[in-house]
C-alpha cells in the first residue's frame, strides 16, 4: 500500500518537474530574461505569479526556465555517469584478479573526494559553462557508479545460473552479456533514479555558490543565491526556487524508493 | 490420569492481510514427558502453531481462534508479563539455523546467562557455573574459553549445542525443536539429537520436535501428527503412522520415502564411460599480511571410474569434498590436477568440446540455478545453441519434447518466479538433458525440496535415465536417497575415499568406521521390520 | 585484531599515494601558463620567474611531483597567493570551524535518528512508521542552503531571536560562539536526521527478521532489553558505514552552509580561493580535504569490531 503512495506522489513530483522542463523550451509566461527595471521586486499578484526579482524579471517563468536547465543537465549527467560507470564497473566485477584491483584502487582514491569536491576541482579546469558542468559532475559521480556495479556484478557472478551458463559450454563474453547484465539492470535502474537526485542538488549547490551555471541564465541554485541580499524585503524570492528543488528531489526519492521496493527479490517471489 | 502439560483445542492461526488460514482448527496434545513429533511439508503451518504457543508470531499472522492451555494456565487470558515468565523456564524453543540463531555481537557466555539472570535470583558465580557445567553436559571442549568466546568462532552443530544448553538451562518443563537438525550434518544430527533427548529425559521435559524427515519421526518419536496446508491430517502412535496410516496423504508421506529397489542390471561392461586418476584439488589458504596459510587439499588424490549408464553415488559428510569432486570431473575447476578420460581420450587439459557436450550438471538450489530474467522455454534451449545441427523448428520441437518429459508440457513460455522449487528442478534436469548427455553429474538435486516432491523428482530422474541411457554421479548427503537410485556407492572422507562398492555391498555390509558411522547416524526406516521403531507409549 | 588494524593501515597508503597524484594532476590541467593566471597582466619577468621556481613548475613534472611530496611530508602546502600566509595553517584554522560544525551536527542526528529508525522498525507498517518515514523523506529532499536561508529568514530577521551574520571562535566565548553557530548546526542536523533514520530503520528492520531476536524473546526477554541488547548492536553497523560516508561527503557540501551563514570554515575557504585562482590554497584544501575523508572512513573501518566480532578475524 505504502508502494502505491510512493509511486504515485513521486510520479506526479517528477512528471510535474519534468513537464515543466519540457514546457519551458516552448513557453513560459514571460521572457526568462528580459529585465523590466520599473517592475522590480514586485510580490506574487495575479499578473506575476511568483512576483518578480531585482531585475524585474518573472520569477515563475524563471523557475520553469531553471527547471529546464537543471533536468537537462541533471539527465546528461546521468547518462555519462552510468555509461562510463557501468563500463568500468562491470569489467572489474566480472573479470576480478588484478584487472579488478587495479581499476578499483584508482576508484576508491577518487572516491575519497566527496562528489561535490571533486565536481568543483574539476570546474576550475573546465570552466563554468553547462557543458563543463555535465562533463564534471559527470566525472564526479562514475566511482559512485563503479562501486555499486561492482558489488552488484560479484553477486550475480556468484548465482548458479552462471555456472550453469559456463557448463553448458558459453563463453564467458556470452554469460557476462545474455546473463550477468540484464540482471544487473535493475539495481542500476535504481541507482540512476538517486543519482538524478543527487546531481539535481549538486547543480543546485554549485550554482549557488557560483560555480555552476552562469547567470543570467537561470537555474533554481543560482536564483537561491541572487534573493540572498533581499531575504528581508522580497523573501517570495526565497522561497519558490528552494520549493522546487525541495518537491522535485522528494519525487525523485519516492519514485526511488517504489522502484527499489518493487525490484526487491523478495517481492518478486511474493 | 494426569491433565496434559499442553492442550491446542482448535486453533486458527490467519494471515493479518488477506485472512487466509495458514493453521486451520488443530487440534493435539502433550503428555508430561511425551515426546510427540509434527510432520508436515512447507506450508503446513507447523512453525506457526509452535510459534503461537510461545505466544511470538510474526507481525503478518495473528491468532483468529482456539484455545492453547499448557500447564493449567490458558495462554490467551495471561498477562504479558506472566507470559514473558513463562517463556523459558515453562517453555523453551529451538531453532532451525544455527548460522542465525545467536547474536553474533555478544559473547556465548552473556547469552546463556541471560535467561537464567531473568529468571531465577542468582549470584553472578553461581550463573556461570550451571553455564559451565551445562556446556560440559553438551560435550563442549572447552568450556570456560566457550563461555567467553563469540558465536561465529563455532561451527553450526557446536552452535545447535550451546543453543540446547542455552535453552535447557531453565529446565523447561515443554521443548519445542523447530527442525533443529535440518542444517547440518548427518552425522552431526544424530548427536545433536541424541544429546536433546538425553537432557529432555533428565530433566522429564517433553519435547515437540517438528519435522519432515520421517526417519527421525520413526527413531525418536512416541506419537505423530500429521499437518498439511495448515490442516490436521492425522495423529496416533509412530508405529500405527507409520506401518498404517489411515489418510491418503499419511500414505502418500511414508511412501515417499525412498526405498531400496532391487539392484540393476546396469553394470558396466567394457571400457569406463569417465575415468579419474589422481584427482586433487587444492584451494590457496587465506591470505594473511605477510604469509599464506597452507593450501586445503579439498580433493586430495580420488581415482574413480564410471561406466556408461551407471549411477555411481558419492556420500560424506560436509567438507569431504563430494561437491568438488563433481565440480572437478566436469573440468569447472581450473586448479584441478591429475588425469581426467572420457571414453578412453584424456581430457584434462584438452579443450574438448565433445566432452563439454556430452557432460552436464544438475543443481542443488532450485531457486538460483535458473536464470531469473529468462523464459522457461529459453532457458531449456540455450544448450541447444551449441548443436548446429538443431535449429529452427527442430530445436523448438526438441524442447517441447523435453518440457514434456519432465512433465511441464506447455510450460516454456511461464516465468521461473512462476514455479515451485519441485517444477523449478524439473526444468533444471529438462535443461540438462536436452543434449542427451551421457554423463551426467547431479548435485544434491533433491535435498532443497520438499519429501513428496522429492519422491516425483527421484523417479523421474530414474525414468529418464532409464529411457536415456545416461551414466550419473549422484552427489547426496541423504542416505535413503542414494538408497533407492544408486548402482554403485563411493564414500568420501577428509578429500579421499575411504571405500567403494555396490549399494548392496555398502549398506549391507560397511567395512570402514566412517562408512558405518554415516549408516548408522542415517535415519533410515527399514520397512520390513516394524520392531525398529521405538516403542510406542 | 592487530593483523586487521595494521591492514587496514596498509590499505590507506596506495589511496592517499593516488589522492596526491589526483590533486596534482588535477591543478597541471588547468588551462593557460598558472603562473600568468596568477600574476595577472603586468607580469614582471622576474617576479615570474621567481613564482615559477617557488612552485617548481621549471622543472619535469615527475620531479615536480617528488618535490611537491617531499614538501607535503614536512607539512608545508605553500603559501597563499593572495595574501602570503603559509597554506596549512591557514586551512586549520578554518577547519576547525567546519569541523564544529560537522561533528555536532552528525552526532546530534544520529542521537535523533537511530532510536527514532529502531522504533520505527519495531512497529513496522503502524501510523508512527508511517509517520518516521515520511519526515526522514521530506527531511532528505530539502536542500541544505534552502533550509538554512529560511531558518535564517524566520529566526534571524523576522522573529530576530538569532544573529544573521557573525562568528566568534569558540576559544574566545563560549556562550557567543553557540549563539552564532547554532542556526548552521541546526540546519545540518535536521537534514542529516533524515539520512541517517532510512538506515537505522532499514538495518533495523533486517535485524528483527533474525531467529537470534525471536530467541531472546522465547527466553522471556523484556522487548526493552531484545530492542537494546539484541537489536541495536547489530543494526548499529551499517548505520555506523553511513555516518562515515555522511561526514565525507559533508566535507564537500559544508561549503554551501558556510556562504548562506558566512562562516569563515573551509569550504568557503575553498570556493572562494578558486574565485581567485589562488591554486596553492585550492591545491592545499582540496589534498586536506581529500586526506581527512581517508582518516575518517579508517576510523570508521576500525571501529568496526565494537559492533560486530566477526570483522576482527575477517
Amino acid at each position: 500500500m505504502r508502494w502505491r503512495a510512493n509511486t504515485v506522489i513521486g510520479g506526479a513530483l517528477t512528471a510535474l518537474a519534468l513537464g515543466t522542463a519540457l514546457t519551458a523550451a516552448f513557453w513560459t509566461p514571460f521572457d526568462p530574461l528580459r529585465v523590466n527595471l520599473r517592475a522590480r521586486l514586485q510580490p506574487p499578484s495575479s499578473l506575476y505569479w511568483l512576483g518578480t526579482d531585482e531585475f524585474g524579471r518573472d520569477v515563475l517563468s524563471r523557475v520553469m526556465a531553471g527547471a529546464g536547465t537543471s533536468v537537462v543537465v541533471a539527465l546528461s549527467t546521468v547518462a555519462l555517469a552510468i555509461s562510463i560507470g557501468v563500463v568500468v564497473g562491470g569489467v572489474a566485477g566480472y573479470l576480478r584478479g588484478w584487472t579488478d584491483r587495479i581499476i578499483m584502487a584508482v576508484n576508491d582514491a577518487l572516491l575519497a573526494f566527496p562528489g561535490i569536491l571533486l565536481a568543483l576541482a574539476m570546474m576550475i579546469v573546465l570552466g563554468a559553462n553547462k557543458s563543463g558542468l555535465v562533463l564534471a559532475l559527470g566525472l564526479a559521480y562514475i566511482p559512485s557508479v563503479a562501486r555499486v556495479v561492482r558489488g552488484t556484478v560479484l553477486s550475480i557472478r556468484e548465482k548458479e545460473y552462471i555456472e550453469a551458463s559456463r557448463v553448458i559450454g558459453n563463453s564467458e563474453l556470452y554469460s557476462m552479456v545474455r546473463h550477468v547484465l540484464p540482471n544487473a539492470v535493475a539495481p542500476v535502474a535504481v541507482l540512476a533514479t538517486s543519482m538524478f537526485g543527487w546531481v539535481l542538488l549538486a547543480e543546485s549547490a554549485l550554482s549557488f555558490l557560483g560555480l555552476g551555471v552562469p547567470p543570467p541564465a537561470p537555474t533554481w541554485g543560482n536564483m537561491l543565491a541572487a534573493s540572498r541580499p533581499y531575504m528581508e524585503t522580497a523573501a517570495w524570492l526565497s522561497i519558490a526556487p528552494g520549493l522546487c528543488i525541495a518537491l522535485t528531489l522528494l519525487g525523485i526519492n519516492l519514485l526511488g524508493d517504489s522502484l527499489r521496493d518493487r525490484l526487491d527479490p523478495r517481492m518478486a517471489h511474493g | 490420569m494426569t491433565a496434559p502439560l499442553l492442550t491446542v483445542d482448535h486453533l486458527r492461526i490467519e494471515s493479518v492481510r488477506s485472512g487466509a488460514a495458514v493453521v486451520d482448527d488443530v487440534s493435539f496434545a502433550i503428555e508430561r514427558g511425551e515426546f510427540l513429533a509434527v510432520v508436515g511439508e512447507s506450508g503446513s503451518g507447523k512453525t506457526a502453531a509452535a510459534r503461537a504457543i510461545l505466544g511470538l508470531l510474526p507481525p503478518g499472522l495473528r491468532k483468529a481462534a482456539g484455545r492453547i492451555e499448557l500447564d493449567g494456565e490458558d495462554l490467551a487470558t495471561v498477562a504479558p508479563r506472566r507470559m514473558r515468565a513463562l517463556r523459558g523456564p515453562t517453555v523453551g524453543m529451538v531453532f532451525q539455523e544455527p548460522m542465525v540463531s545467536l547474536n553474533p555481537a555478544i559473547s556465548v557466555g552473556a547469552q546463556m546467562a541471560e535467561g537464567l539472570a531473568l529468571h531465577e535470583r542468582l549470584a553472578k558465580s553461581e550463573i556461570r557455573r550451571r553455564c559451565l557445567d551445562m556446556l560440559a553436559r553438551v560435550q563442549i571442549r572447552d568450556p570456560a574459553r566457550t563461555f567467553d568466546a563469540y558465536p561465529h568462532e563455532f561451527s553450526g552443530g557446536m552452535r545447535q549445542r550451546i543453543m540446547l544448553a542455552s535453552v535447557m538451562l531453565l529446565k523447561p518443563k515443554l521443548l519445542l525443536a523447530d527442525e533443529p537438525t535440518t542444517a547440518l550434518d548427518t552425522l552431526t544430527q544424530r548427536e545433536v539429537l541424541d544429546l536433546m533427548v538425553e537432557l529432555a529425559r533428565d530433566y522429564g521435559t517433553s519435547v515437540m520436535l517438528i519435522t519432515h524427515n520421517l526417519g527421525l519421526v520413526s527413531r525418536y518419536a512416541q506419537r505423530a501428527v500429521v499437518l498439511r496446508q495448515g490442516r490436521l491430517v492425522e495423529t496416533g502412535s509412530v508405529r500405527q503412522i507409520l506401518f498404517s496410516p489411515r489418510e491418503t496423504y499419511t500414505r502418500q508421506l511414508v511412501q515417499a520415502l525412498p526405498r531400496r529397489g532391487a539392484a540393476s542390471a546396469r553394470r558396466a561392461a567394457g571400457e569406463p564411460l569417465i575415468s579419474v586418476r589422481g584427482l586433487k584439488v587444492s584451494f590457496g589458504g587465506r591470505q594473511r599480511l605477510f604469509r599464506r596459510d597452507a593450501d586445503v587439499a579439498a580433493v586430495n588424490g580420488v581415482d574413480l571410474d564410471i561406466g556408461a549408464g551407471e549411477t555411481v553415488a558419492v556420500v560424506g559428510g560436509s567438507g569431504s569434498g563430494k561437491t568438488t569432486l563433481g565440480r572437478a570431473m566436469l573440468r569447472l575447476i581450473p586448479r584441478a590436477s591429475g588425469e581426467i578420460r572420457f571414453h578412453g581420450r584424456d581430457v584434462t587439459t584438452t579443450r574438448d568440446h565433445e566432452f563439454r557436450l556430452a557432460s552436464q550438471l544438475v543443481f542443488q538450489d532450485p531457486y538460483s540455478s535458473l536464470d531469473p530474467r529468462m523464459r522457461v522455454g529459453e532457458i531449456v534451449a540455450e544448450p541447444l545453441r551449441h548443436v548446429p545441427q538443431l535449429a529452427g523448428a527442430e530445436r523448438d520441437r526438441r524442447v517441447a519434447a523435453m518440457l514434456d518429459e519432465v512433465g511441464l508440457a506447455g510450460f516454456a513460455q511461464r516465468w521461473p518466479h512462476e514455479l515451485s522449487g519441485g517444477q523449478r528442478q524439473r526444468i533444471a534436469i529438462a535443461r540438462a538433458i536436452v543434449r542427451h548427455p551421457s554423463f551426467v553429474v547431479a548435485d544434491e538435486p533433491v535435498s532443497a525440496l520438499d519429501m513428496t516432491i522429492q519422491a516425483q523428482v527421484l523417479k523421474l530422474f530414474e525414468r529418464l535415465q532409464a529411457q536415456y541411457g545416461f551414466a550419473c554421479l549422484f552427489i547426496s548427503h541423504d542416505l535413503a536417497a542414494v538408497e533407492q537410485v544408486a548402482d554403485r556407492v563411493v564414500v568420501m572422507q577428509g578429500g579421499r575415499i575411504v571405500e567403494q562398492g555396490s549399494r548392496d555391498d555398502i549398506f549391507d555390509h560397511p567395512q570402514h568406521d566412517y562408512t558405518k558411522a554415516l549408516l548408522a547416524a542415517a535415519p533410515v526406516l527399514d520397512f520390513a521390520d516394524p520392531a525398529s521403531v521405538r516403542a510406542s507409549g | 585484531m592487530l593483523g586487521y588494524l595494521a591492514r587496514r593501515l596498509a590499505m590507506t597508503i596506495p589511496t592517499l599515494l593516488l589522492v596526491a597524484v589526483a590533486v596534482f594532476t588535477l591543478v597541471r590541467l588547468i588551462p593557460g601558463d598558472p603562473v600568468q593566471v596568477m600574476l595577472g597582466d603586468n607580469v614582471d619577468a622576474a617576479q615570474a620567474a621567481q613564482l615559477r621556481a617557488q612552485l617548481g613548475l621549471d622543472e619535469a613534472i615527475p620531479l615536480q611531483f617528488l618535490h611537491w611530496l617531499g614538501k607535503l611530508a614536512t607539512g608545508d602546502l605553500g603559501h597563499s597567493i593572495t595574501n602570503n600566509l603559509a597554506v596549512l595553517p591557514l586551512i586549520l584554522e578554518r577547519f576547525q570551524v567546519s569541523a564544529v560544525i560537522v561533528l555536532v551536527a552528525v552526532a546530534a542526528a544520529t542521537c535523533i535518528a537511530v532510536p527514532a529508525g529502531l522504533i520505527a522498525a519495531w512497529k513496522q507498517n503502524s501510523a508512527l512508521d508511517l509517520a518516521v518515514v515520511s519526515s526522514a523523506a521530506l527531511l532528505l529532499s530539502i536542500p541544505s542552503f534552502w533550509l538554512g536561508l529560511l531558518l535564517l529568514l524566520l529566526f534571524g530577521l523576522k522573529l530576530k531571536w538569532l544573529p544573521v551574520i557573525g562568528y566568534v571562535p569558540f576559544s574566545e566565548n563560549f556562550w557567543q560562539a553557540a549563539v552564532f553557530m547554532l542556526l548552521p548546526i541546526v540546519t545540518l542536523t535536521v537534514l542529516e536526521i533524515g539520512v541517517l533514520t532510512r538506515m537505522a530503520r532499514a538495518a533495523s528492520i533486517e535485524v528483527l527478521r533474525l531467529e537470534y531476536v525471536t530467541h531472546a524473546r522465547a527466553k522471556g526477554v523484556p522487548e526493552w532489553l531484545v530492542l537494546g541488547r539484541h537489536v541495536l548492536p547489530n543494526a548499529f553497523a551499517p548505520t555506523w558505514t553511513l555516518i562515515g560516508l555522511v561526514l565525507g561527503h559533508l566535507l564537500g557540501g559544508i561549503a554551501v552552509i558556510e556562504t548562506v551563514f558566512t562562516l569563515p570554515g573551509l569550504g568557503r575557504l575553498l570556493v572562494d580561493s578558486i574565485f581567485a585562482r589562488d591554486y596553492p590554497v585550492v591545491q592545499g584544501c582540496l589534498l586536506f580535504t581529500a586526506v581527512i575523508y581517508v582518516v575518517v572512513n579508517l576510523i570508521v573501518d576500525l571501529c568496526y569490531p565494537l559492533f560486530d566480532p566477526r570483522v576482527a578475524v575477517a
